[in-house]
């Protein structure tokens, strides 16, 4: 059954996007991630105009992160100072990022960037992860040297300190706002959560203890993604509604599965499927990137927004 | 759809216009023609339509049907490899572009020397069609994007030539399927069709056809670009019910 996706001006198989919901929600309930980040690339495959597919999956993150949220409030597994310091770096970078945006569009290399960002952070996270968890397969049993708990670096002298009770934390409000800007500027210009940037430079970065950073990252995520969205549509009326709603259908369900799933699993091997999935996904890209495309001209509207 | 399969349904097209076969058509127009509808409605289950068109001549000749989409200008950029990545490096600029260009024809139009004088006034086939680049380009550079934008356009379905694609049914009765594929811009789309004879046109007609966006993609569409804030607003509103539904949802289970 085709359906005709309003904004990106194109018909697409309902059952396609469906199963595409489906397959990245279960993946993302499977390993705990977002799945902004693989379902961009493949909103992109199958013909999306990369702008709608950043735009779109954007939406679909304010979702995505909504039905996550509750369950970590409850358990009071947010720090909102925290959150709200990681938030205002956000906001500033997601509003940089979607007027950075329309300039790349209009000199025709928003295509180039979508896909070189993708390239990079999947390469690089795609690499870290495997590495890591061939590693603990290989190194299984024996026990590493313990590194110190807390280590002093010059992040630790920079100005503007902040004491953050839910963290237990007292350091430079810089560094959060560093990195909600950062995270908010890849959520603007690659229509990811941010979350496998985010919750790694909080862990090591921050110092924050693990069991705020999850919740903490959703609740900058989810203002965020949703700042995003307001300002897609807003500039380049890219948001496809319609798009984002199929594909949370999909996704939602997919997730349920994908976390009772991935109970039965191993970290290590879980984590070594995800980096080979996304290294895939990379290569893909990349692939597309090298090749001489059949027709090396491309046509856009002029000054419309196309 | 086949042509013997449409040839009742076109005699009841030729008997409700008050034409006569085999019976010669007036002198006066040698050529008459219609469409199956004259509006074609994008709905959310829009996937693409065929639209036919029927017609009778007088006596011998070709038949040639050309159909332009809504122009608009246009910018066309080329890759280049740098640094192993193909990357838009140079554009030109083209007015006027149509957004679509359908050509078929009941003979081989680009045989005849003859239909040669006929193509260039009329600017007929993708390849003659009278685009001015936008500001100083050189001819040869201009060629070659001009030459780019149509494989791009042939490529994506919204450029075609059917040679042999105008049908003749009967004696002097024709009939053409033009296809308008799901990205089909919306606007007013002309319609051409000719009868030559010799190298000449013995009879021109134009028709009209509009692309239009219907039902709740339209709407959706229109909101988006009316009032974008509101649309991002109700966007985020949407994500966010659904997100707590779903958690509330699954919660349960």
């Amino acid at each position: 059954m085709q359906i005709y996706l309003p904004i990106a001006e194109m018909s697409v198989n309902v059952f396609l996007l469906l199963a595409m919901g489906g397959a990245v929600g279960f993946l993302s309930g499977l390993f705990g991630v977002g799945g902004g980040f693989l379902m961009t690339p493949l909103l992109i495959f199958i013909g999306v105009p990369a702008p709608v597919a950043v735009a779109t999956e954007a939406n679909q993150i304010v979702a995505s992160s909504a039905s996550g949220i509750l369950a970590h409030m409850r358990r009071r597994n947010v720090d909102f100072k925290m959150g709200a310091v990681l938030l205002v770096g956000g906001l500033g970078g997601s509003y940089l990022g979607v007027w950075l945006f329309g300039v790349l569009r209009d000199i025709g290399q928003i295509d180039l960037m979508i896909r070189l960002s993708f390239v990079v952070f999947l390469g690089v996270i795609g690499g870290l992860v495997l590495t890591e968890s061939s590693r603990t397969l290989l190194r299984r049993g024996r026990k590493g040297p313990r590194t110190k708990l807390h280590q002093h670096t010059f992040l630790h002298g920079l100005p503007f300190k902040m004491r953050f009770r839910t963290s237990r934390l007292y350091i430079s409000a810089l560094l959060p706002l560093a990195l909600g800007f950062v995270v908010g500027m890849l959520a603007a210009l690659m229509g990811v959560g941010g979350g496998f940037l985010m919750i790694p430079a909080m862990i090591y970065l921050l110092g924050m203890p693990t069991a705020v950073v999850v919740g903490t990252s959703l609740f900058q995520i989810l203002f965020v993604t949703a700042n995003v969205t307001f300002f897609q549509s807003l500039n380049h009326q890219t948001v496809d509604i319609t798009l984002a709603l199929l594909l949370l259908v999909g996704a939602v369900i997919g997730a349920q599965f994908g976390a009772r799933f991935g109970a039965r699993l191993r970290g290590e091997q879980l984590r070594g499927l995800l980096a080979l999935m996304v290294l895939l996904v990379c290569a893909k890209l990349l692939f597309d990137l090298i090749t001489q495309p059949e027709n090396i001209y491309s046509v856009g509207m002029l000054g419309s927004h196309s | 759809m086949s042509a013997p399969r449409l040839a009742p349904l076109f005699a009841m097209l030729v008997l409700a216009t008050g034409l006569t076969v085999p019976t010669p058509v007036h002198a006066a127009d040698p050529l008459i023609a219609d469409l199956s509808k004259d509006s074609i409605e994008i709905t959310t289950g829009f996937a693409g339509t065929d639209v036919l068109l029927f017609g009778a001549i007088e006596g011998e000749g070709d038949v040639l049907v050309e159909v332009r989409g809504p122009a608009s200008d246009m910018v066309v950029r080329r890759k280049d490899r740098t640094l192993g990545i193909w990357i838009n490096r140079d554009q030109v600029g083209f007015a006027d572009v149509p957004s679509f260009y359908r050509l078929a024809s009941s003979a081989d139009i680009y045989e005849t020397a003859r239909n040669k004088t006929l193509i260039q006034q009329y600017g007929i086939g993708a390849a003659n069609l009278d685009l001015t680049p936008i500001g100083d380009v050189l001819d040869a550079r201009q060629a070659s994007f001009r030459a780019g934008m149509i494989r791009n356009f042939e490529a994506s379905g919204l450029y075609s030539e059917d040679i042999g694609g105008v049908v003749f049914l009967g004696p002097g009765l024709f009939s053409v399927k033009l296809h308008f594929p799901a990205n089909v811009v919306t606007g007013t789309y002309g319609v051409q069709v000719f009868l030559l004879r010799d190298g000449l046109v013995v009879s021109k007609r134009n028709y009209s056809l509009v692309v239009q966006k219907i039902g709740i993609g339209a709407q959706v569409f229109a909101f988006a670009h009316k009032h974008p804030a509101a649309y991002g607003a109700l966007a985020i509103a949407i994500a966010l019910l659904a997100g707590w539904f779903a958690g509330f949802v699954f919660r349960r289970t």
